[in-house]
């Protein structure tokens, strides 16, 4: 319990940091944050003075960014230059999508990755080779080339899936999710499937599968109870920087397919130089990131005894 | 070259090639890369245009040839400064211990978890979009994942007897950093940063897709897949295809030669 | 009619040159209840003999030679599972390594119980406190809900005696099982072993290379060099009168408590594997007593000992 507390406080420091630098980027901004906020539109001076107000520009930077964080605690990420409306109602909006893809990715990657990765570790042989050219293969192709390549074959192709637009309903979002998620999921099965052969590999070897071996058991019963779960805990690390991949993938992969979610919002958002959605959606990013790398540790720490105290 | 095996041969042999190509592109392409023939748009390959031409009638092939440069240059770019950065701070690290190090592993320990192309997108949303922002936010997402690997071996090394040996000798710390640590992890530093440069390729290439990068009209092959999206959906997907092709054959390439180096020390 | 009889086993391995042959013409029986013990250095093959009685040999390893179970040829498939689960229980070298990390020690335990005798949760869980207390560890309940990590390497390894002992064997191949261990509970942990053995009637396979401690437990005692017997008697006449220079040698380079030496005689050389053995007698160039003849041709055991020289030499023992 000890340990989640500790991580958690751990978490709380990355975050205050990380939205500090978030914050402070618009001062990086060659020209100051009055250039940056206006972007390429020439202000009139009632606008100046509402931006002014609004990112109260004429106070200390500390205090500012101490009343920026306070708003952004407590929901409010200010307003949209470009949208005029609330970040958080424009992100909130969005997020659906963005969690429906990656959510379905990962289970595509754990599904896929994990099987390709025993099939390979088990089987050896020639089973083993194939799946280690395809993985090669799939990890040397960038999500938004096989992206392309399965729009021109599937959709445009074939034929079977539409190309864009987000679908209604959940089995119709869903059916339309199918070729992003597949897009987003291939470099990360092909690395869960690598990771998961050596895993089972390494394990098969180990000292106490002998002991297992010697007590009479199985084969299939020594694979479920001692060989899997021992291959588990690399396996759950892996999982959770892939999922951490995704959120940025899903980035490249909403572009392709038009998907109306948080990344195609980002994206846009740098073109229109909008920095309050670009801070807002920077801090959702982190704060996902943060969290997954928590979960991964917890779950960690109840795979390996060796881990919880 | 035999050390490589056969697949690190070829390997090494189609990077020279895809180098010498970008190097001589003016001498080895068919056409001017901006030169619009607009009666060849969308032709697919015919014996004027082998890879065909894009929307506006450029020649693919000669697109490519010119746009491995600004598909190349912004990655190893990426590398050469997220390794001096890495190297830098993960052997002050190894050296200097204690709190110091506890401080550059836990920077760097968050670095690693933030997805470099987040990165490219924070530092082109301050400094607009171009490939100075993609190197700048790519340079500081990839120092870590030298840093990392580099902390570990200089750790191991700093504690054999010759660095003692050295010490006791009345040399100075950074004489034997740069001495005898360096060239002894030479090689780790070497097959960590290849094997990085892939996927700054692929991450450089998305950004460029994003529209976020290289800008047109310049020739690129990340740009080339985006507009080659834009054709196929006109019913014309060679462009698309040969420039993703590419993009994987190299990473591909960079991929395999990392693991022969990192495989042989 | 004898447990568990060897006769002519041979394995070798394949290695980047050709085949490494580890173990060769190995004669060896066992009676019931009878515990014999099987002496070597490292590399000697006597793990390997263990191990592939029981078919646990490395992968690709080429087995000859035939091993007699209760009277019949050691099965394969299921029967060979079957053997391992009921009748014959190994207990390894280092308890560590050897028990699953990451699952408790009544899991371990249990496992056979439930999967092999078919016992409930339940009534394994209670015979597993019942055979923890056997071998001497208490608070059984609370252990079962420990993992491995958390039990100091002899509590580990009396752990596996329970184990082994759990499904009551006819035999127990015990390899190295007190050498990963302190030497304070080294002796503890022999003691336990060899007592609850006796009691429950059990033969015993035990692999060490400490002599004294196989001739202090085992009514018979073999020896092993590079792969082969060289010498198999009675674990008294063996350590009082040996037959073979190496075991002598063996006898006489241990230290004694009852008298201050200056110097320990050592044999000179190294040991070597069967595959890096001359063609004569693999011990010759070590050997004080060796003829010209003995590097020419391989001695044959002769049930007793592996030399020209055993009628004619009177080497020194123990005492």
């Amino acid at each position: 319990m000890t340990f989640a507390l500790k991580r958690l406080a751990g978490l709380v420091v990355v975050l205050l940091v990380a939205s500090f630098l978030v914050y402070g980027l618009l001062y990086l901004v060659p020209g100051g944050p009055m250039a940056f906020l206006l972007g390429n539109r020439s202000g009139t001076p009632e606008q100046i003075a509402a931006i002014r107000a609004q990112y109260h520009l004429d106070d200390p930077f500390l205090v500012r960014y101490a009343s920026w964080l306070r708003d952004a605690l407590t929901g409010d990420l200010g307003s949209s230059l470009v949208y005029r409306q609330e970040v958080s109602a424009l992100i909130g909006s969005r997020v659906t999508t963005t969690a429906l893809l990656v959510v379905y990715a990962t289970v595509l990657i754990s599904l896929g990755g994990i099987a390709l990765g025993l099939l390979a570790g088990l089987r050896g042989g020639r089973v083993e080779s194939a799946v280690g050219v395809l993985t090669s293969v799939l990890l040397a192709t960038p999500p938004f080339v096989v992206g392309v390549l399965l729009v021109i074959v599937f959709a445009l192709g074939l034929g079977w899936f539409p190309v864009f637009g987000p679908g209604d309903g959940l089995g119709g979002r869903l059916y339309h999710l199918t070729l992003p998620a597949i897009t987003l999921s291939l470099a990360g099965a092909a690395f869960l499937a690598r990771i998961t052969r050596a895993s089972v590999q390494e394990e098969l070897g180990r000292e106490h599968v002998e002991t297992a071996r010697a007590r009479g058991f199985a084969e299939r019963h020594i694979v479920r109870r001692h060989v899997l779960r021992n291959a588990a805990i690399p396996v759950v690390t892996v999982t959770g920087l892939n999922v951490a991949g995704l959120i940025a993938g899903s980035v490249v992969v909403e572009n392709i397919f038009a998907l109306d979610g948080l990344g195609s919002l980002f994206v846009r958002a740098i073109l229109q130089r909008d920095f309050a959605i670009v801070q807002a959606v920077v801090l959702v990013l982190v704060t996902a990131f943060v969290l997954i790398n928590l979960l991964v540790d917890l779950c960690y720490s109840a795979l390996d005894p060796r881990l919880s105290r | 070259m035999t050390r490589l095996g056969g697949l690190g041969t070829a390997s090494a042999v189609l990077l020279a090639i895809v180098a010498v190509t970008t190097l001589c592109a003016p001498l080895l392409a068919p056409y001017d890369p901006d030169f619009p023939d607009l009666l060849s748009a969308l032709s697919g390959s015919t014996a004027t245009h082998p890879l065909g031409a894009d929307a506006l009638g450029r020649d693919v092939l000669s697109r490519l040839m010119y746009g491995a440069r600004t598909t190349l240059i912004g990655p190893v770019l990426i590398i050469c400064v997220s390794t001096l950065a890495g190297t830098t701070l993960a052997i002050t690290a190894a050296w200097a211990g204690g709190r110091v190090d506890a401080v550059i592993s836990r920077l760097l320990d968050i670095l690693f978890a933030v997805p470099g192309i987040v990165f490219a997108l924070v530092t082109v949303a301050v400094l607009g979009p171009g490939i100075p922002g993609v190197v700048t936010g790519l340079a500081v997402a990839y120092t870590p994942y030298v840093a990392r690997v580099v902390r570990s071996a200089a750790l191991r090394e700093r504690n054999l007897p010759y660095v003692a040996a050295a010490w006791v000798q009345g040399r100075s710390a950074p004489a034997i950093c740069t001495r005898h640590l360096l060239p002894n992890l030479r090689p780790i530093i070497v097959a960590q940063s290849v094997s990085a440069l892939g996927f700054a390729v692929i991450d450089v290439a998305a950004v460029s897709f994003l529209g976020l990068g290289v800008q047109p009209p310049t020739a690129d092959w990340g740009l080339m897949v985006k507009s080659g999206l834009d054709s196929a959906q006109r019913g014309q997907p060679l462009e698309a295809i040969a420039a993703g092709v590419m993009i994987a054959l190299v990473v591909a390439a960079v991929n395999v030669l990392g693991d022969r180096l990192g495989r042989r020390r | 009619m004898s447990l568990l009889t060897i006769e002519g086993l041979a394995l070798a391995v394949p290695g980047a040159d050709g085949w490494k042959t580890l173990v060769e013409e190995v004669d060896l029986t066992i009676g019931r209840g009878e515990a014999v013990g099987l002496v070597g250095e490292s590399g000697s093959g006597k793990s390997m003999t263990a191990r592939a009685v029981l078919g646990l040999t490395p992968p690709g390893a080429r087995v000859s030679g035939r091993v007699l179970f209760d009277g019949a040829p050691m099965p394969s498939g299921r029967a060979l599972r079957e053997v391992r689960a009921r009748r014959i229980a190994m207990i390894f070298q280092d308890p560590r390594a050897h028990v699953n990390p990451v699952r408790s020690v009544g899991d371990f335990l249990t496992e056979a119980m439930i999967g092999v005798l078919g016992l409930s949760a339940r009534e394994a869980g209670a015979r597993a406190v019942a055979l923890l207390d056997e071998v001497g560890v208490d608070d059984g309940a609370r252990r079962l809900r420990q993992y491995p990590h958390e039990l100091s390497g002899g509590l580990l390894q009396r752990v596996m005696i329970a184990s082994a002992l759990a499904v009551e064997p006819d035999l127990i191949l015990a390899d190295e099982p007190t050498t990963a261990l302190d030497v304070t509970t080294q002796s503890e942990v022999m003691a336990i072993l060899g007592e609850l053995r006796r009691e429950h009637g059990m033969a015993m396979l035990l692999i060490t290379h400490d002599l004294e401690l196989a001739a202090a437990t085992c009514e018979r005692l073999a020896v092993m060099y590079a792969g082969r017997i060289v010498e198999s008697q009675p674990a008294a006449a063996l350590a009082g009168r040996p037959l073979h220079p190496y075991t002598s040698g063996l006898l006489l380079s241990r230290p004694r408590l009852e008298r201050v030496s200056d110097r320990l005689p050592v044999i000179p050389g190294r040991p070597v594997a069967a595959y890096e053995a001359d063609p004569g007698c693999a011990f010759a160039p070590r050997c004080a007593h060796a003829l010209p003849a003995c590097a020419e041709a391989r001695p044959a055991f002769d049930g007793a000992a592996a030399c020209f020289r055993s009628a004619e030499l009177t080497l020194q023992g123990d005492s």
